[in-house]
């Protein structure tokens, strides 16, 4: 185990976590400020990814692609608030997750029927294909230092936005008290759907993201949006503090799992036992550590002030 | 005029009625295969062979008319179980066919075979099916899971590779893959990774390319099926692995991935080597007839899953005719299956005591067609009439 792996790795759980903070923050966002369990986060992830490869292949620049895929998602995300998530507000979350897992059927119906059930891979520019060396000689795919860039750029610009402007401000005030916010005067309902939207473009970013290393499929979404479940109860839910945290601490302990759990095994088992254990115990890691914070914290470890 | 129209429709009907048969026969084939989910590009191109197949046929197994029933296993194995129960109970189909994973196979085994119908895999090949579990109702047209990545471990020794870093899907397939490199590969292993598969598969190896690298190995042996596999190899060249460790892959590299990584102008993959029972240049008669009609009905090269299901459809068929067209008679029937006696894509195969493929296996290469599509070419023969490991586990002779 030396240093350079444990480096690449590091940057690797990072990058992994910055993609969870997107879905996440999103989540987070939505689930806290409008009390909505948005299922369909994940769909809208999906749907990012496909917009950006057909737009990829439309432009023949990923780059650009991406920076108008971003609006479209963002208005896709606005037609689900109008049409579908606007007249559940005042409903159980059990009416909420069975109306938005029906929509995720819909979004992956929808996908197979325009972009076929192949998926779509996302050609990258030779700049950002290749592989940097950072100092010490460490070489890391280019592309995935461009995720942990934009990463950390949408997550300042989202501190930014919910710290310093009159727009975050609203934010937090509703995830405090939203009959307070309306009865001030504020139109809450399209704080509500910029809320949704902006959760909308963020989810689109992150399969934007992972769909030049993976594909854009139909599906894609279901394994990260689970994930991003785990993140927002570790971290508290509508917490973007907490989202943050959170996703970084999980996306480090998934790939640090990955990465060293059946070495640490093979200190204290035979090696095929190790073999065999260690792949079921990293899937379960994240799990474990919900668990834990479920049963000492159940608040998460960075719960909203006033709720 | 009137009367002559008339008259022509009571002798048209007259004839219809008295010449036909009292019904024809019909023989009906379930087909369980992946629609959904990412993995329905393998599911539908198995779908497209089959009814290519049907099509040659021109619907019908001698006098018997054919009729195939698709149903989608969503990538999990208890809803193949589910999909399988209901052809068997429901449609009463006569064979049950597809199953591209092996735990949807070994789910879904009992119920085809307790509902007394013929189990044909056009592709998973659990070891568990070709040993103790072997049934005489049970035949396969791919392969035992072990014995591609055997003949992968054996080209790895002709080439010289030292030390072999493994990765593969955490499952039934996956297990049986690794099993098999390692069975015939003398080198050292210098790491294995298996990662979490299924509908939520991990498609982002960044930590396990990152040990692979570390690990200091000569080449990297990896089984990604299906969508897996691009992205595979799409990570596996953005970590610039392609000089420092060659890929040698099973089931990874395929018609299904090629167009997606020419799409994604991965030229590293150009040269990888790959082993298989099949490959499109294969030179048969009914290879040649297979791919030429499959690129023109789909517009793609056919993949091994779809040429293992042609294969299935037409097993099925060349066992109907020798059985007859007789439904009933199971003992005609699983002696016509066990003949094999149809042209294989493959080339001749007979069938072992366990009723799994005893065929040819060949190393092929990536390769750029005349059009400059990429697929691939046979570069050698690796084993000969080989036979699974598990034959002499199973009882039937």
């Amino acid at each position: 185990m030396d240093a350079s792996l444990l480096i690449i790795q590091t940057l690797n759980g990072v990058q992994l976590g910055l993609l969870l903070f997107l879905v996440a923050s999103g989540l987070t966002l939505v689930f806290g400020i409008l009390d909505f369990v948005n299922l369909a986060h994940a769909a809208l992830y999906m749907v990012g990814a496909f917009i950006c490869a057909s737009l990829t292949y439309a432009l023949g620049n990923f780059v650009l692609a991406v920076l108008l895929a971003l609006p479209l998602t963002a208005v896709v995300g606005l037609v689900v608030e109008r049409t579908v998530a606007r007249p559940l507000y005042s409903r159980g979350h059990l009416d909420q997750v069975l109306a938005t897992f029906g929509l995720i059927l819909v979004f992956e119906t929808l996908a197979h029927m325009i972009w076929g059930p192949a998926g779509m891979s996302v050609p990258l520019p030779d700049s950002l294909n290749g592989q940097t060396t950072l100092p010490g000689g460490i070489q890391i795919p280019t592309f995935r230092l461009v995720i942990i860039g934009a990463g950390l750029a949408a997550a300042g610009g989202l501190f930014w936005l919910v710290n310093y402007t009159r727009l975050g401000m609203l934010i937090r005030a509703g995830a405090s008290n939203r009959t307070m916010v309306s009865a001030l005067g504020i139109n809450i309902q399209l704080l509500f759907s910029l809320v949704f939207a902006l959760g909308a473009a963020l989810a689109g970013l992150a399969g934007m993201l992972i769909a030049p290393i993976t594909e854009a499929s139909i599906g894609m979404g279901h394994s990260i949006i689970i994930t991003a479940f785990v993140v927002i109860i570790v971290g508290g839910i509508g917490s973007m503090k907490g989202a943050f945290v959170a996703a970084i601490l999980i996306g480090l302990i998934d790939t640090l799992g990955r990465s060293f759990i059946d070495d640490l095994f093979k200190l204290v088992m035979s090696s095929e036992a190790a073999e065999n254990a260690a792949p079921a115990i990293s899937a379960m890691l994240i799990y474990i550590i919900m668990a834990a914070v479920l049963a000492f914290r159940p608040q998460g470890l960075f719960p909203p002030k006033v709720r | 005029m009137k009367y002559l129209a008339q008259a022509a429709v009571a002798a048209t009907l007259a004839g219809s009625m008295g010449l036909q048969p009292a019904l024809a026969d019909t023989a009906k084939i379930g087909f369980v295969t992946t629609l959904t989910t990412p993995a329905a590009v393998i599911g539908n191109d198995m779908k497209n062979a089959a009814e290519l197949a049907r099509e040659h046929l021109g619907g019908k197994a001698g006098d018997t008319d054919l009729e195939i029933i698709f149903a989608d296993d969503g990538f999990a194995p208890e809803t193949g179980k589910q999909a399988t129960d209901k052809l068997v109970k429901q449609d009463d189909v006569d064979f049950v066919t597809g199953f591209i994973w092996s735990h949807v196979l070994l789910a879904s085994r009992k119920s085809a075979l307790d509902g007394g119908k013929f189990l044909i895999s056009a592709n998973a090949g659990p070891s568990q099916m070709a040993g103790k579990l072997c049934d005489e109702n049970y035949f396969s047209t791919s392969w035992q899971n072990d014995q591609t990545p055997m003949a992968m471990g054996e080209v790895l020794n002709q080439q010289g590779v030292k030390s072999l870093y493994i990765m593969a899907p955490n499952y039934a397939a996956g297990k049986d893959m690794v099993e098999g490199v390692e069975r015939t590969y003398k080198g050292e292993i210098k790491g294995k990774d298996l990662t979490k598969w299924g509908a939520d598969a991990q498609l982002d190896f960044s930590a396990e390319l990152a040990k692979a690298e570390a690990s200091g190995a000569e080449g990297i042996f990896v089984f990604y099926p299906g969508g897996a596999g691009a992205a595979f190899a799409k990570q596996y060249d953005q970590a610039g692995l392609a000089d420092k460790l060659p890929l040698y892959s099973v089931f990874t590299v395929d018609a299904l991935s090629l167009p997606k990584l020419q799409d994604a102008g991965l030229g590293a993959i150009m040269g990888s080597r790959t082993t298989q029972q099949w490959d499109p240049t294969l030179d048969n008669a009914a290879n040649k007839k297979f791919v030429d009609d499959f690129k023109a009905k789909y517009g793609t090269y056919p993949s091994f899953y779809a040429a293992q299901s042609y294969d299935a459809i037409m097993l099925i068929a060349s066992a109907i005719e020798a059985a007859g067209g007789n439904m009933d008679d199971t003992d005609a029937l699983r002696a016509g299956l066990k003949a094999a006696d149809f042209d294989s894509v493959r080339g001749d195969f007979k069938f072992g005591n366990n009723n799994m493929p005893i065929q040819d296996f060949y190393l092929r290469e990536v390769v750029a067609d005349d059009d400059g599509k990429w697929t691939t070419k046979v570069v050698s023969t690796v084993f000969e009439d080989h036979q699974d490991s598990y034959a002499a586990e199973c009882k039937l002779n």
